[in-house]
């Protein structure tokens, strides 16, 4: 009884004691919040990589890739049977974009990577639906232009695109024309560049099939090559050539306008017309050129993909980069893509297929998600693990700092553990007294702690908020990160770990001091003054 | 044993009491309380070993109120420590109710200090963070566990606060040490130590630090609880008007007992 009504009254005296529960506390509060700012930004991560990565990819180490993948997925089929949920084939292949900057005029052109996919199947081996802007191409995906309402749900504040836009630009393009050709009597392909793109066909080698009727809303399913007739002349304002969908930040930058807010600026928006150049399969390889419209934009806010990724129609590529077997007529891919059943490890499905396409004979890379993005993902957890340590040698300061105050405790308290002796208090009570005061200080530090670091994970961004307009330092800058918050995800267990970790710790550090007083002649301790 | 006692404490030496000088006669049936015999101590300073009680032989009765007088040094405190077990002698027996104390192990001595010997200080030695009735409270709630405590909590308190009462400091309930004086410090340690009820009451020097006034108030008090309610008590003192009260004063000199006289 007197053991836990001493403890909690020097508990309650010693002021001294707040400084060690205030840096239990401080350990405590932001182990809690970095874990839980990590778990977030890693689990965000993961979930992002695996949800525009397929769970295994059969990725040919040739660029002209793999013959006849109808062959390869029976054979797959076989292999794995029932663990599949989704099968696709696609191409993925290095590109170059051309495509006009729509506010100052001028050409734009980019590296990019082309990936070319089978719009039925490719939504369901990954993600890659739930990122595209226009929410009808969400729920299927056909390479069409839509009239408007791009970012619906997800950008609001998107510019007007679409047919909308497309009908505008094609308008002030036919203005532009008529008044040079009336004016100075001039051939339309010495227009000077105009805000809008212009539409020129003269540029494409024999392969731009334009995509006719499209706009009066014929189904085309995947919309290539559906050269009903021939038109002779393709109107912009009613037509469209093949879609490509863009990752975001291929045309558009975000930066921040002149009061500081956060801004994005759109070189082209879905409606516009760009220009893919990619090496066809010859020997060597030539350039081949076409012309694309934007359709969609693609945003997983992934920047290393936002910036790179065009998507256009796997038959489309194909065809422009003639990769097709002339034997046979089938037509080759350069990836096969899984989509496995929930559970299933992709270790063992990945060692089958091993067997079943070893490397001597066919040449294939089968990579698991991790593997694509090995590096990366060993980078973070190698990051929270050494910042858990350092964060912990804090807590560990904080127990030195119990040690010592604890033993200006125990001999300001000599007398006292000398009174207690001689009113017949065992050794071991005495030594009770000072493990239970550093129990109940590292109980209550990092309970503290615990309830102080949980209000801060709730409420990180309107802190991070706080913190900007006070030091006018950005904390968490969207124009790097792509998230517009930061992430958090609080893991009881790692909490249960962190305050069990830190009261131990007290405990620890208590021990010594405890011991001390404990052994403490009782004749000595009477006559300390 | 008994040779080495005779060793330690030649014949020739030990003190001698008249015939004629004995207790009071209400004490002369009492059955003896604690008594020691040759008992030695020496206290270590640095490589030299100083001795301070050299054999003394001591023994006090039921409902004795006895005083131990002698000069600084002359090792009555460390007398009264070993009397209660706060320390080991180096040689020689101590018997409390015919059982040998001195070599018991530590958890029977504690039990022995909480339940059968109460001791004051000269400094009161109160615990500062408690207030008088927790301070008086102290003893029972090192001897019951917490439900055990919590069980009899009432009873508990109604004797600590009767004890407070009998040393007139019922107002001073929920005092601090430092809320109060040094004569009132005394008297809760008084009632602390009559808390477990104990067989023995051991004091050293409880006027010590304390004016004349209060002292008298404190030596009141303790002659109240020898006569009226019979409690034994050994009080080491340099205060001769003190000693002259005592039932039986014993005087140590250079760690022996030089003298014992009775109260006429």
């Amino acid at each position: 009884m007197y053991k836990l009504l001493l403890s909690w009254r020097y508990l309650k005296s010693r002021y001294i004691a707040l400084a060690s529960i205030v840096s239990v506390t401080l350990g405590v509060a932001t182990l809690i919040v970095v874990n839980s700012v990590m778990a977030g930004f890693s689990d965000e991560m993961h979930k992002r990589l695996h949800g525009i990565l397929s769970d295994i990819v059969i990725r040919s180490h040739d660029l002209n890739g793999l013959p006849d993948p109808e062959w390869h997925m029976d054979e797959i089929r076989q292999i794995l049977g029932d663990d599949i949920k989704a099968m696709t084939a696609a191409i993925q292949i290095p590109a170059m974009i051309n495509f006009r900057n729509n506010i100052q005029g001028q050409w734009i052109t980019q590296p990019i990577t082309l990936i070319g996919v089978d719009p039925s199947t490719y939504g369901a081996v990954s993600d890659f639906s739930e990122y595209l802007l226009h929410p009808e191409n969400r729920e299927q995906l056909d390479f069409l232009l839509k009239e408007n309402s791009y970012g619906l749900g997800k950008r609001e504040r998107f510019p007007v695109s679409g047919w909308a836009r497309r009908r505008v630009s094609a308008e002030w393009e036919q203005d532009a024309v008529k008044t040079q050709t009336d004016t100075l009597e001039l051939d339309a392909s010495d227009i000077p560049p105009s805000p809008f793109p212009l539409v020129d066909d003269s540029g494409v080698e024999g392969r731009g099939e334009t995509v006719a009727g499209l706009a009066e809303g014929q189904v085309h399913g995947a919309a290539t090559q559906a050269v009903d007739e021939p038109q002779l002349i393709f109107d912009p304002a009613t037509e469209q050539h093949t879609g490509i969908i863009l990752g975001i930040s291929i045309c558009s930058l975000r930066g921040r306008d002149a009061d500081g807010e956060v801004m994005d600026y759109y070189f082209a928006l879905p409606g516009d017309d760009v220009k893919i150049t990619v090496p066809n399969s010859g020997q060597p390889p030539k350039a081949v050129s076409d012309n694309f419209t934007i359709v969609d934009f693609y945003e997983s806010e992934m920047s290393e993909y936002d910036s790179s990724f065009a998507f256009v129609p796997l038959a489309k590529v194909q065809d422009l980069r003639g990769m097709v077997d002339v034997q046979s007529g089938t037509k080759s891919v350069s990836t096969i893509q899984l989509k496995l059943r929930e559970g299933t490890d992709l270790n063992t499905v990945k060692e089958k297929l091993q067997i079943r396409f070893p490397i001597q004979q066919f040449g294939y890379q089968i990579q698991t998600w991790r593997d694509m993005q090995g590096p990366l993902l060993a980078a973070v957890q190698l990051e929270t693990t050494i910042l858990n340590i350092l964060l912990f040698l804090i807590i560990a300061v904080a127990g030195f700092g119990i040690l010592a105050t604890f033993f200006m405790i125990v001999v300001e308290k000599t007398r006292d553990v000398g009174i207690l002796k001689s009113l017949g208090a065992p050794s071991g009570g005495v030594m009770s007294i000072f493990l239970g005061y550093g129990l109940s200080l590292g109980t209550v530090g990092s309970g503290v702690g615990l309830v102080l670091g949980l209000l801060f994970v709730d409420n990180i961004n309107i802190i991070a908020g706080w913190i900007e307009k006070v030091t006018g330092q950005e904390v968490f800058d969207p124009t790097v990160y792509y998230f517009n918050q930061i992430p958090v995800i609080v893991n009881p267990v790692t909490c249960v770990w962190v305050v069990l970790g830190a009261i131990t710790i007290a405990v620890i550090a208590s021990i010594l001091p405890a011991r001390k007083a404990a052994k403490l002649h009782p004749v000595e301790a009477l006559r300390y003054e | 044993m008994s040779s080495a006692f005779e060793l330690t404490y030649p014949k020739s030496q030990q003190p001698s009491v008249s015939s004629n000088q004995t207790l009071h006669p209400r004490l002369l049936q009492a059955p003896v309380v604690l008594k020691t015999s040759g008992v030695t101590k020496s206290y270590r300073k640095g490589k030299v070993e100083v001795p301070v009680l050299r054999g003394v032989d001591i023994e006090v009765v039921e409902g004795e109120f006895q005083a131990i007088v002698g000069a600084s040094g002359s090792g009555k405190s460390t007398l009264l420590h070993l009397l209660a077990t706060l320390d080991r002698p180096d040689s020689g027996e101590i018997y409390f109710e015919e059982n040998r104390i001195d070599n018991l192990p530590a958890a029977s001595r504690d039990i022995l200090r909480n339940r059968y010997i109460g001791m004051i200080f000269q400094f009161y030695h109160l615990l500062p963070e408690l207030t008088a009735l927790e301070n008086v409270l102290m003893p029972v709630m090192i001897n019951h566990g917490i439900v055990s405590y919590m069980l009899q909590r009432r009873k508990f308190r109604k004797r600590a606060k009767e004890l407070l009462d009998l040393v007139g400091l019922s107002h001073r309930l929920k005092h601090r040490p430092r809320e109060m004086s040094g004569g009132e410090m005394q008297r809760v340690a008084i009632a602390r130590s009559l808390m477990a009820n104990p067989r023995l009451l051991l004091a050293d020097e409880p006027t010590g630090n304390l004016d004349r006034s209060a002292g008298d108030e404190i030596m009141e008090i303790i002659h109240e609880l020898n006569s009226n309610y019979d409690v034994t008590i050994v009080m080491v003192t340099h205060d001769m008007s003190i000693a002259a009260r005592a039932d039986r004063t014993v005087r140590l000199a250079e760690g022996r007992v030089e003298s014992v006289s009775f109260q006429s």
